[in-house]
């Protein structure tokens, strides 16, 4: 990597998956070091204190699919900032496990059927607006709703593959996973 | 049936001098109900517009005692102009005797020619001249694809073995389609002694005819006319005192659109789930139980008499039966040449759109066909130019449609019958038509961008090419067809990229 | 035994009349993708994934299901056809409920190797979520129709092979099903063998043996052309 390049902004985003693409991430180990050298990390639920989403983002690996008001908002806000969406793991590219609860058709059987039906004691719908975000009728992929540039698919996605697409992106190159045989799902 | 017994009550009086009888339909369904009064070769259509049965009836007695019918035209009925174009530019050659005979009575059909020409052609004893005549005239397939009748008849008959079937296809499926039921309901025999000479012709022994079960009507003429036919031995051994046997059958279908498919039907018939399979074989080689079979339709088979009886001269390019429906003043099922211009059909014969609004589309071919642009319509009704328009002859159905109409909405339309249909055997039809009625209904929700209207082509594309039979193959013409002739219709419900996100 | 001689790709290839063209694509080993496809099973063209472009026909053949003829000139990988593959295996995954990461045949199964070969990094084609099923009814095996994409080899294996005949296809269209005995649970059919044919052949992870977790099944179609073969011959009871 050629030392002269401007420094990156990177961004990594959470929404409704486990974490796992997360830990992926965590799993580049040492090459982590060599990222810092290249990239400043702006946001991140594992890499940075911010609260809010930054301006001016080059990259944002965005895990998860979108389930509930709060993930819609922040996407939303990721797309503006950010130069180059990665849609990130399984979840985010088509709800995944998230995405099973589709299959009920809606988002008042799943809450009726968790803390209804389910309940031992105090059944009670959760009801805070402005608390606790409301959950979207289906937990849909990001790309469905804002542009995605890239797709790295995966449960998770290996930390190899995390590295073979930050590599390119930190070079402006389009990383090319279907000739490497690397998007493999699940 | 009330009117029927009433005025047939009134006949039976001693010296009455009139017979009534029951028919089949007579075509113009917008003026129905309908009955008949024939004196000499004067043939007058009367359409009852509000009076009863039994005012009918006592009207009908007062007439017969002032005396003849010639002028009679009862209260609350209307006669119809047999000057006007609707009635006037048909060519009833194959709906001849529908109307006119009546179809449970053999002996009123034999009267009016029926089984001529399979005696004839018994008589004669020379199966190729047969195949010859029909190949000669040029008789394409009327059930849809529009393959040359001759041909396939003559593959048949070249097919080595001793046992041929053959099988009519009854199963009109399309929607808004009657035509075949038309023929089924008020001429059966035309049907039987098609089949009976195509069976001479090809070798076959035993027949099908596969109908569906929604035509009870049809299905009960049909029982009977078979009866009929056997008992005066039209059908089963040494027919006409030849030495040709045929013996027919009647299937029901359980009501799936895709058993109209020759590969499905031919299943369905041999108790198997109705599902096409891949061609080759075709039933020629490989039909019915295994055996060549001959597949044609109710009307390909009701021109086969009429084609002998005429002859190559006067049978001419031969006529097409159509179904005329939508936004037009006279509907109903119509005979007219083939290679009349739509103009003349839709706006000629069927009056246009009632309140003289433009028409904008003539839809053909039901879900397997397209949209012809108003622009469009002095093309003649013949199978290349349809085909060059993007849509297909078809069975016959024609659906008019006026400036009101967004073709995307009809698009979708037929999308979702298509989706309904699909037998499910095959990727690209199964999933592909339930994609594309989604785009469709984003479009018609006003959500899509153009990025979906590119995803829509492009789906259609590939669901026309890549399935396994036709229902598959032709799902996306209305989508291809439509999008060819109207594509502003669909620009216009399309969203910008950024409003959508 | 004649002979026919075709050009497919850039390779001339020979092979006995009356083959398939898949074979023939086969012998010259060039890779084209099928599903419904299994040696020692009859053909269906359903899945129309080994479509292939062939000189001087309009249409488009499945491979599968058409006879070679002399002189054929056939084109197996044309960018046409990439993306149409792309697109079923897109349309596949959307049908279904396919959740590689808790499936049994994760890392085994045909159409997720599928989507890597035809370069499916997401489908553009919006998941429908039906509302699918799972039958545990019988004591050895499982099927979870969520992962099953209809390919009906193990409707042919089960008549054709084990001659059992307890699978079937059930409804229509979208809403078609494997189904068992008269569409009644898997356990409650007597006529099943429990010969576990149907598991070995389903490409997918939607027959399983019970007890398998993910990434646990290993099916093996291969072996079925083998066992054919092989009882063709009588070299194996059946
Ligand atoms: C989905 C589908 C439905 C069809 N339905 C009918 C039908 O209802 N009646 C019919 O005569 N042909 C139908 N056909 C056409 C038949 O497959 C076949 O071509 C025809 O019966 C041959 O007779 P013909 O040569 O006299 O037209 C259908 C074809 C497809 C693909
Ligand atoms: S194209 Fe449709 S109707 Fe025809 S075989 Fe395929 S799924 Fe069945
Ligand atoms: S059957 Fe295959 S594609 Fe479906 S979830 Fe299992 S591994 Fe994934
Ligand atoms: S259960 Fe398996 S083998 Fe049977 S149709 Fe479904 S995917 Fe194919
Ligand atoms: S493998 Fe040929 S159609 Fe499925």
């Amino acid at each position: 990597m050629s030392a002269a390049k401007p420094r990156k902004r990177l961004a990594t985003v959470w929404l409704a998956g486990c974490s796992g693409c997360h830990m992926s991430f965590l799993d580049l180990d040492e090459w982590l070091l060599e990222l810092a050298q290249h990239a400043d990390i702006v946001y991140s639920p594992v890499a940075s204190d911010q609260k809010r989403y930054p301006p001016a983002v080059d990259i944002a690996l965005v895990e998860g699919g979108v389930a509930n008001s709060d993930n819609l908002a922040l996407l939303k806000t990721v797309r503006a900032n950010t130069k180059v969406l990665v849609s990130f793991g399984d979840c985010a590219i088509h709800a995944n496990i998230p995405g099973m609860r589709n299959m009920l058709q809606g988002a008042d059987p799943v809450l009726r059927r968790a803390y209804l039906d389910l309940a031992d004691s105090s059944a009670q719908l959760p009801h805070a607006p402005g608390l606790i975000p409301e959950l979207l009728d289906q937990v849909l992929p990001v790309h469905e709703l804002v542009p995605v540039d890239v797709y790295l698919p995966g449960c998770p996605p290996s930390a190899d593959r995390i590295r073979t697409v930050l590599e390119a992106l930190l070079q402006d190159r389009r990383p090319d996973l279907s000739r490497a045989g690397e998007i493999r799902f699940g | 049936m009330a009117l029927l017994d009433r005025c047939a009550e009134v006949a039976q009086q001693p010296g009455s001098g009139i017979t009534v009888k029951g028919v089949g339909c007579h075509g113009p369904c917008s003026d129905g109900p309908l009955f008949s009064v024939a004196c000499g070769d004067e043939v007058r259509l009367i359409s009852v517009q509000s009076s009863s049965a039994s005012e009918l009836a006592m009207e009908l007695q007062e007439a017969l005692s002032r005396g003849s019918l010639r002028e009679w035209v009862p209260r609350g009925c209307r006669s119809l102009d047999p000057q006007s174009p609707f009635l006037a530019l048909q060519r009833r050659i194959v709906l001849e005797r529908c109307g006119q005979i009546d179809p449970e009575d053999l002996s009123d059909a034999e009267s009016a020619g029926a089984y001529q020409q399979l005696n004839a052609v018994l008589a004669a004893n020379n199966p190729e001249a047969v195949i010859d005549l029909v190949r000669r005239s040029g008789l394409r397939g009327r059930g849809g694809a529009g393959y040359p009748t001759g041909l396939k008849w003559a593959t048949v008959a070249a097919m080595p073995g001793a046992e041929k079937r053959l099988v009519c296809n009854a199963d009109e499926g399309d929607p808004g389609a009657f035509m075949d039921r038309t023929i089924l309901e008020g001429d059966p025999h035309s049907v039987l002694e098609g089949m009976a000479i195509a069976a001479f012709a090809v070798g076959a022994q035993h027949g099908f005819i596969y109908i569906r079960a929604e035509y009870p009507l049809a299905i009960a003429r049909l029982r009977r006319a078979i009866a009929q036919a056997q008992q005066q031995g039209w059908l089963g051994t040494t027919i006409a005192g030849s030495r040709f046997s045929f013996d027919l059958e009647l299937r029901v279908g359980a009501g799936a659109y895709v058993c109209g498919e020759e590969t499905a039907l031919i299943h369905s018939i041999e108790g198997q789930r109705g599902v096409p399979r891949p061609r080759p074989p075709y039933p020629a080689e490989h039909g019915v139980f295994g055996l060549p079979t001959l597949i044609n339709n109710v009307e390909t088979y009701a021109n086969i008499p009429v084609l002998h009886r005429l002859g190559l001269e006067r049978y001419g390019v031969g006529t097409k039966v159509f179904s005329l429906t939508g936004h037009v003043s006279r509907s109903g099922v119509i005979e007219v040449p083939i290679g009349t211009s739509l103009r003349t059909i839709v706006e000629t014969m069927a009056g246009g759109p009632p309140d003289h609004k433009p028409i904008k589309a003539v839809q053909t071919g039901g879900p397997s066909g397209g949209c012809i642009p108003a622009a469009a319509l002095d093309t003649p009704v013949d199978y290349d130019s349809l085909q060059a328009l993007g849509t297909i002859m078809g069975s016959g159905g024609m659906v008019v449609m006026d400036s009101t109409t967004n073709m995307v909405d009809v698009a979708a339309y037929f999308m979702a019958f298509s989706r309904e249909e699909s037998c499910g055997k095959c990727i690209p039809c199964r999933t592909g038509t339930v994609q594309l009625e989604l785009l469709l209904r984003k479009l018609l929700a006003r959500k899509a961008t153009v990025a979906d209207l590119e995803q829509l082509e492009r789906l259609s594309e590939t669901v026309r090419d890549a399935s396994l039979c036709g229902l598959g193959q032709s799902a996306p013409k209305p989508v291809l067809s439509t999008l060819r002739h109207f594509r502003a219709d669909y620009l216009a419900l399309l969203q910008p990229l950024e409003a959508s996100r | 035994m004649s002979v026919c001689t075709l050009r497919i790709d850039d390779q001339d290839v020979a092979i006995a009349a009356g083959s398939t063209v898949l074979q023939a694509i086969r012998s010259a080993a060039i890779a084209v993708p099928t599903l419904c496809h299994l040696d020692g099973l009859s053909p269906v063209g359903a899945c129309r994934l080994c479509l292939v472009e062939v000189e001087g026909s309009e249409r488009l053949l499945a491979a599968c299901v058409t006879t070679v003829q002399d002189g054929m000139r056939i084109h197996t990988n044309s960018s046409r056809l990439q993306e149409m593959r792309r697109t079923l295996i897109e349309l596949l995954f959307s049908e279904g409920n396919h959740i590689c990461a808790i499936c049994v045949a994760n890392g085994q199964c045909e159409l997720q190797d599928l989507a890597v070969r035809v370069g499916m990094d997401h489908s553009r084609f919006s998941y429908r979520y039906p509302n699918r099923c799972v039958d545990l009814s019988h004591p050895q095996f499982g099927l979870d129709h969520n992962r099953c994409i209809l390919c009906t080899r193990c409707v042919r294996v089960c008549d054709e092979v084990e001659g059992a005949h307890v699978w079937d296809v059930g409804w229509r269209g979208e809403h078609c099903q494997i189904i068992s005995g008269l569409a009644e649970p898997w356990g409650a059919v007597e006529a099943c063998t429990n010969c576990g044919k149907c598991i070995e052949v389903c490409p997918t992870g939607a027959l399983f043996h019970k007890g398998e977790g993910t990434d646990e099944k290993h099916g093996h179609p291969g072996r079925l052309a083998a066992l054919v073969q092989g009882r063709s011959r009588q070299e194996l009871e059946p």
